[in-house]
């Protein structure tokens, strides 16, 4: 079936609580509504009120109730409407979410996913554009996920539902309905902690995720049109972070360059780079690189292109890096 | 009963006065032996805390916020809970731990800054100790909507002190419990300070009580160093709750007799008289003259109540220190359900450091 990413959503989420009664999906809006972008549409109808619940409006305490709902066996599936709304849960987030495990010596997990739309390029209003994806990926305990296409948003998500330790589902809202792909109705897994190569090259290893992911494949056929074969790896699960992957393209293509949308300083980009250096100096022959927002406020829809980062934005840094 | 008293009437709960006589319209009937336990636990509970007060003197327990006062609300609130009941505690909960039965080793194990002390055993419904404040509270809620939505005939319990209930957990947490109606029982220890800021300086509501009229369920004022009002109050809580009435605030009004913590200096900010004022006021004297009128306490009884927890006290250091620190693999082991080959590749780093290479 072809489906959007908000609809592969959808079924995933529909398909795991049909199979397990443990899941119950919680957060503003996700019931009767269908939650603003309609990644739970008609799962209040088919479960009920009790496995779609519709909160209060108070992103702690969803996450808060998660964790204590988890102890008693449940397997919450949290909805922050916004990532620019999920700080007010940041200290569950951190204080309990990610280091139950560790805090109860393995007596209690927390196996909640917490799913959130992140991401520029839908000209929303402030507050919800934002990508902090690196705030999660450094707190132990956590596992963050970013789907880039409708297939891997099932495959992903049923993944994460299915995991015992906690996920971070960042959904790029800029991809919701950007494309429709064909989605086997059955369930399926793709593997956590996993990233894919999802276009094959020698000159040049282009990282990237989520909404970037599109980007990321103009840039290289751009780039082929001006004789470059560009590698473009999707992280898919940006922590734990499959290194081996990175590392053994880069072995291969002497050349790495990493696209987030998410502030340079600090971005995961650094972390990638840093592994590259430990793990394959020799090869390199010039210097990792960046191209990334900004480390601004994310912009207001107006200017907001200016901040995203665009194939010719990537194209430009590719053939700097050729230039070594 | 909880009804009776009205928070916003400024009616207070009490069963013994402080000659340890009790009304007998309230007085909860528990059997000699319910009675000989509460104390027994109270006793264990003081001399414990004074233990681990030693012991943090003698740096072999690390900061500790003692309990000395608060035991008749902990012993009072763990004594009505059924063994299917859950706790989501604070971090001053000592008494809380003592009357439900969890291994005071253990308990000694987490404040000497052991990591196997943080293991609730198997059987033992106690999430960890939360340390950031208030931050257990949703997490009750939670488990409440969980054992509503599983059918479980349970309550859960949490307790928190008077600055906790200024945190955005505090209302968002009782706020989802009106809401849901979950079997929740929120326990505040109104112990007049929140490290030094007086509890006037977290509220102007005249009570905490009160709080829950806004929340849409009962909210009830008892006197916290009066175990019999904590245990009647929360046994009626926990019954309502169990049987699909909904959540109850209790505000077990009382006194933090010993600093904050132990890097904590209370004379800072108040004063020797009003301290003198509530040891007179002392949860263990009142209870103690009430079982003194019933018959059931001499001097007697009394050294064999002490020695047993003394010898129960002494017990749990000797086993708590006994107990080697945790092991690098156990720092790593629990951070995912299954290592990363980060994580493995960190541990491996460590274990060659420990084991001496030059690089």
């Amino acid at each position: 079936m072809n489906l959007t990413m908000v609809q592969a959503i959808g079924q995933a989420l529909a398909q795991e609580m049909e199979r397990d009664d443990r899941i119950i999906v919680l957060g503003e809006d996700v019931g009767r509504d269908g939650g603003v972008f309609r990644a739970t549409e008609g799962l209040f109808d088919r479960f009920g009120p009790e496995r779609v619940m519709d909160t209060p409006l108070a992103e702690s305490a969803i996450i808060g109730a998660a964790v204590g709902m988890a102890a008693l066996g449940l397997r919450p599936v949290a909805e922050i409407q916004f990532m620019g709304f999920i700080y007010p849960a940041f200290n569950q987030i951190v204080s309990h979410v990610a280091r139950m495990r560790n805090r109860s010596r393995g007596r209690f997990t927390v196996p909640v996913t917490i799913r959130t739309p992140y991401g520029g390029g839908v000209k929303a209003l402030e507050h919800h554009s934002e990508s902090t994806e690196a705030l999660f990926c450094q707190v132990p305990g956590l596992t963050v996920v970013v789907p880039s296409t409708p297939y891997d948003a099932k495959g992903l998500l049923t993944a994460s539902l299915r995991s015992d330790d906690p996920v971070i589902f960042l959904e790029p809202a800029k991809l919701y309905r950007a494309e429709k792909q064909e989605v086997p109705e059955k369930a399926y897994e793709i593997p956590l902690r996993k990233a894919a190569v999802v276009r094959e090259g020698r000159d040049l290893t282009l990282i990237a995720w989520g909404a970037m992911i599109p980007v990321a494949r103009r840039a290289a056929e751009a780039a082929q049109a001006e004789g470059v074969s560009v590698e473009v790896i999707d992280l898919r699960t940006l922590s734990p972070m499959d290194r081996d992957t990175i590392v053994a393209s880069v072995k291969r293509t002497g050349r790495a360059l990493v696209v987030h949308e998410a502030p340079k300083t600090c971005g995961l980009g650094a972390e990638i780079a840093a592994t590259i250096g430990e793990s394959a100096l020799l090869s390199l022959n010039g210097p990792v690189m960046r191209v990334t927002g900004q480390d601004i406020t994310v912009p207001l829809p107006k200017s907001e292109e200016h901040y995203i980062p665009g194939p010719e934005r990537v194209l430009r840094a590719v053939r700097r890096l050729m230039e070594y | 009963m909880i009804e009776l008293f009205d928070p916003l009437k400024g009616a207070r709960l009490q069963v013994l006065d402080e000659t340890g006589a009790s009304d007998p319209g309230l007085d909860p009937g528990l059997s000699e032996a319910e009675l000989r336990s509460i104390y027994e636990a109270m006793v264990r509970t003081r001399a414990a805390d004074a233990k681990a007060l030693k012991l943090q003197r003698q740096g072999r327990l690390g900061t500790y916020p003692p309990s000395r006062g608060h035991e008749a609300c902990q012993v009072g609130l763990a004594s009505a809970m059924a063994p299917g009941d859950w706790l989501f505690p604070y971090f001053r909960d000592l008494g809380m731990y003592i009357a439900l039965g969890y291994p005071l080793a253990d308990y000694f194990h987490f404040w000497m800054g052991n990591e196997a002390g943080q293991r609730t055993p198997d059987g033992l419904n106690i999430f960890p100790i939360a340390i950031p404040v208030g931050s257990q509270i949703p997490q009750a809620v939670g488990a409440g909507i969980a054992a509503k939505y599983r059918k479980l005939p349970i309550a859960v319990v949490s307790t928190f002190g008077d600055g906790a209930t200024s945190e955005g957990d505090f209302h968002e947490g009782l706020n989802f419990a009106g809401v849901f109606r979950t079997p929740n029982v929120f326990v505040c220890l109104n112990n007049q300070f929140a490290i030094s800021v007086p509890r006037a300086r977290q509220t102007a509501s005249a009570t905490i009580a009160q709080k829950a009229v806004a929340y849409g369920f009962p909210g009830v004022q008892v006197d916290g160093n009066d175990v019999l009002a904590v245990h009647a109050a929360a046994r009626e809580a926990l019954a309502r709750a169990r049987t699909g009435g909904g959540p109850t605030l209790i505000e077990a009004f009382t006194y933090r007799m010993g600093d904050h913590t132990t890097s904590d200096d209370a004379a800072r900010y108040r004063t020797k008289e009003e301290v003198l004022e509530w040891e007179r006021r002392d949860p263990l004297l009142r209870f103690r003259l009430y079982l003194g009128r019933k018959g059931l306490w001499d001097e007697a009884a009394e050294a064999k109540v002490q020695d047993a927890a003394a010898a129960f006290v002494e017990k749990a250091v000797a086993e708590a220190e006994s107990r080697p620190p945790a092991a690098p693999e156990d720092l790593f082991a629990y951070t995912y359900g299954t290592m990363p080959p980060d994580l493995e590749a960190q541990l491996d780093e460590l274990k060659a450091s420990l084991a001496g290479g030059r690089r």
